[in-house]
C-alpha cells in the first residue's frame, strides 16, 4: 500500500502553495510564477509513472492488447 | 478489514485536497488521480482472483473463451473510460469526460461485435 506517494505529492503542493504566497507577497511574482510551474512539474513527474503502472495493471489483468 | 483502511486512506486524501484545491486546484487534481490509483492497485489481487476462478468455471462448462474474454476486456475498458472521466469531471471539464464516456461507448460496442455475430449465428440456426 504506497501511500507515502500520495502524502508525498500532499506535502509538496502544500510547500509550493506557501512559497508561492510569500514570493508573491515579496512582490516577485515572476520568481513566484516560476516556482509555481517548476512545483506543478515536479509533482506531475511522480504522477505519471504512477499512472502508467496503473494502466499496465489494468491492461494485464483484464488481458486488454 | 480492508475497507476500513481505504475508507481511512480515502478520507485522509480528501482533507488534503480541499487543503490544496483553494489555492492550487491543479495540484489537487493530481493527487486525486493518485489516490484513485493506489486504491485501485491495492484492490487488484482481489479482482485477479475472481478473474482466474471465472476462468476455471468457463472451462469446466467448455464456455469458449472468446466470450470471457471479450467481457473482462469490456470491463477493463470500463474501468479505465470511468477512472478518467470521473477524474476530468472532478476538475470541472464535463465536457472532456463526455466525450471520453463516448469514446469508451463506441470501443465497447466494436469490442462486443463478435458477440452479436455469434448470437446472430445461432439465432439463423434455430430457425427452421
Amino acid at each position: 500500500m504506497d501511500t507515502e506517494l500520495i502524502f508525498q505529492l500532499a506535502g509538496i503542493s502544500i510547500v509550493i502553495t506557501v512559497i508561492y504566497t510569500v514570493l508573491k507577497q515579496a512582490g516577485r511574482d515572476e520568481f513566484a510564477f516560476s516556482t509555481l510551474l517548476l512545483g506543478i512539474v515536479v509533482v506531475l513527474a511522480m504522477v505519471i509513472p504512477k499512472i502508467a503502472y496503473l494502466f499496465d495493471t489494468v491492461r494485464s489483468v483484464f488481458q486488454i492488447y | 478489514m480492508e475497507i476500513i483502511k481505504i475508507v481511512g486512506l480515502g478520507l485522509i486524501v480528501t482533507i488534503l485536497i480541499v487543503i490544496i484545491k483553494q489555492q492550487r486546484p491543479e495540484l489537487a487534481v493530481q493527487l486525486s488521480i493518485v489516490a484513485g490509483a493506489v486504491i485501485f492497485t491495492m484492490m487488484l489481487g482481489k479482482i485477479n482472483s475472481v478473474i482466474t476462478l471465472m476462468k476455471e468455471l468457463a472451462q469446466k462448462t467448455n464456455i469458449s473463451f472468446l466470450y470471457m474474454g471479450t467481457i473482462l476486456k469490456i470491463i477493463g475498458v470500463a474501468y479505465i473510460a470511468e477512472f478518467g472521466a470521473q477524474i476530468c469531471r472532478d476538475a470541472g471539464e464535463g465536457a472532456v469526460a463526455a466525450k471520453i464516456e463516448f469514446a469508451a461507448k463506441v470501443i465497447v460496442i466494436v469490442l462486443a461485435i463478435p458477440i452479436i455475430v455469434a448470437v446472430f449465428d445461432a439465432l439463423l440456426k434455430l430457425m427452421p
